[in-house]
């Protein structure tokens, strides 16, 4: 979809990017990761000619983007940046259309796509359509931005460092959106970015970038369990295992617990409490409702005493949740294990601790001491 | 439009409304400095009516600053390209020299080619008001934060919509404030026209200093004064209409 042959880019002595060749297929999510000055942005930049390449060259399903008219070219890459780039003088509704106005578009035609995206990004249209940038928080912003680049429906997405202003906790929260609207849109995205969790999280593939060069070209798995050489290595962090349990989801590795629904009464509760040590309580609808300890039951306790009622949005995790974040959890809240529930609380599996080692422990063979590979 | 702008606007129209009835009304500004100077023969200048004054200053003020704002902007846009920015500290640097000249001084250069009368005053009222202009369109312009104009490209729009759909919008206010500041100068500045026979409202004044009649000078300072205010109020409603949007 996207090939990069020997691309290079000069700057009178220096050399930005050097000889850099990688292909990424349709659909995918490439990150380009590394320090800053690598040469990252610079590559993207090159992508839509921002910067042109001094040698080497690109193309996009085949076709060499030197052989499109430039705008025409930009008009067909969706590009996102920090939110600073949003247009303050435009409206959202406004900043979404530019792209449909540029290609002529008609104003029905432009209103509507603009509702339906604001609604794609989890922005309801009516509240949000008339505002103007200065009126929205970060993450709203950045959503917008997103909004925008995906107008005119382009089958490629440039991103830029898009989630780099954005506070932690938002960080995440935009991740997580940005990976569920992929899922659903399949576009061929290359994403800049410094932070390597982001990079795991988000990349099908990950090029790691130093001083203009590449040094990996990897799906995210393939880095952690074989780094090509000490620079990655490093780069990657010390924490490889538990960078691993990022890429795996909470509905990975659930099972099914044990339960029993909270109108079961006396016997019931003993017979289901019999066979695990912790076994949860549901409501009749199947939404959680807390759990009991067979050591409670056992000591005397009655039923309605057992029971550890708990606030289901506090100690559950969605089953699309991260292992790494699933496991910060159950350390955060003292469990050895924790329920998985969906949207309306209910409840649909549990994760324990010991899946999450079994995770972890997968692919550990290979992380032995890498090849000195490179010197630096 | 807010219900305090739309005050604000009816204001202004309202002040120009009077000041049109003010200076074609003769009788009211003799009945207002004859009792402050009884000695005087005459407290208007016979030579024109005030309404004459007024226009000729009006037609100054509008041709002059009309060039100034047709030759500053693109002039100040052009040093901001990449073709022009080479000549960026040449064209400061000689629109700011052209203010500093004095406007008499201009003038007197201006006269032996340009001859008496109108056109010398309108170069001279030219050249002086350059400046504000060309540097509130350059500072306009360069206030645009680099990552709109970034987006504004990598969406695929050609320069020249990225000049009109994103640079210019959002460089209105520094413009037009430049553009009240010279308008400002301009209207006070324009009285000196007198001394080469231009008309406008510094023909009282000038005439009033050489024969010593205090009645005259107020016949042209005080509508020129009134004249600056009320420009000032109308680009200020300009400037408020074309900025309720961008920050």
């Amino acid at each position: 979809m996207i090939r990069l042959e020997g691309v290079t880019r000069r700057y009178g002595e220096k050399t930005a990017v050097d000889e850099l060749s990688f292909e990424v297929a349709e659909g995918e999510v490439c990150v380009l990761i590394g320090p800053s000055g690598c040469g990252k942005t610079t590559t993207l930049r090159m992508i839509n000619r921002l910067i042109e390449p001094t040698g080497g060259r690109i193309l996009i399903e085949g076709r060499d983007i030197m052989s499109l008219p430039v705008e025409e070219l930009r008009r067909g890459l969706g590009y996102v940046i920090q939110s600073i780039g949003l247009f303050p003088h435009l409206t959202v509704a406004g900043n979404i259309s530019v792209v449909p106005r540029l290609l002529g578009w008609d104003k029905a035609r432009m209103a509507a796509r603009a509702d339906e995206l604001l609604r794609l990004v989890g922005l309801p249209p009516e509240a949000y359509r008339d505002k103007y940038p200065r009126q929205l928080s970060g993450g709203e912003a950045q959503r917008v931005g997103v909004a925008r680049a995906l107008a005119a429906d382009p089958p490629v997405l440039l991103m830029d460092e898009p989630f780099g202003a954005v506070d932690p906790l938002n960080r995440e929260r935009l991740q997580t959106e940005f990976a569920r609207i992929q899922r659903e849109l399949r576009k061929t995205v290359i994403f800049v970015t410094h932070d390597i969790d982001e990079a795991i999280r988000l990349a099908d593939k990950i090029a790691i970038m130093r001083d203009g060069k590449l040094q990996q070209f990897a799906s995210p798995e393939e880095l952690l369990n074989h780094p090509a050489n000490k620079f990655v290595h490093d780069f990657v962090g010390a924490d490889r295992a538990l960078k691993r349990l990022v890429r795996v989801k909470v509905s990975d590795v659930m099972r099914s617990p044990a339960t029993v629904f909270a109108n079961a009464g006396e016997i019931g509760f003993r017979e289901a409490a019999g066979r695990r040590r912790f076994t949860y309580v549901l409501e009749p609808d199947g939404r959680l409702l807390g759990w009991i300890d067979t050591h409670d039951l056992d000591q005397g306790l009655s039923a309605e005493e057992a029971i550890t009622l708990v606030d289901a949005g506090e100690a559950s995790v969605g089953p699309d949740t991260s292992l790494r974040d699933a496991l910060s959890r159950m350390l955060g809240l003292g469990f050895r294990s924790i329920a998985v529930t969906d949207d309306g609380c209910r409840l649909i599996g549990e994760v324990t601790f010991s899946s999450v080692e079994a995770a972890m422990a997968e692919g550990d063979e290979h992380i032995a001491a890498p090849a000195e590979a490179d010197a630096g | 439009m807010t219900p305090h702008r739309r005050r604000n606007a009816a204001l202004t129209v309202a002040g120009a409304l009077a000041f049109a009835v003010l200076v074609s009304a003769p009788s009211l500004w003799e009945a207002a400095l004859r009792p402050l100077f009884p000695q005087l023969r005459d407290v208007l200048m016979p030579r024109d009516t005030l309404a004459t004054f007024v226009l000729q200053h009006l037609a100054l003020v509008g041709i002059s600053s009309g060039l100034t704002i047709v030759v500053g902007v693109p002039l100040g846009i052009w040093v901001t390209r990449v073709g022009g920015r080479d000549f960026r500290p040449f064209v400061v640097a000689a629109t700011d020299l052209g203010q500093t000249f004095p406007p008499v001084a201009v003038l007197a250069l201006a006269m032996p080619v340009l001859g008496f009368g109108f056109w010398p005053t309108i170069v001279a009222l030219f050249i002086y008001g350059l400046f504000p202009v060309v540097s509130g369109t350059i500072a306009g312009i360069e206030s645009v934060p680099a990552p709109v104009v970034d987006a504004a490209r990598g969406m695929g729009m050609s320069p020249t919509q990225v000049l009109f759909r994103a640079e210019l919008p959002l460089a209105a206010r520094m413009i037009l404030s430049g553009i009240r500041t010279s308008m400002a100068i301009n209207i006070g500045t324009a009285t000196v026209g007198a001394a080469i026979g231009t008309g406008g409202l510094g023909v009282p004044i000038i005439g009033g200093l050489a024969v010593q009649n205090m009645a005259y000078v107020l016949e042209g300072a005080l509508p020129a004064a009134l004249l600056a205010v009320l420009a000032d109020a109308m680009l200020a409603q300009v400037e408020a209409a074309v900025t309720v949007r961008s920050d």
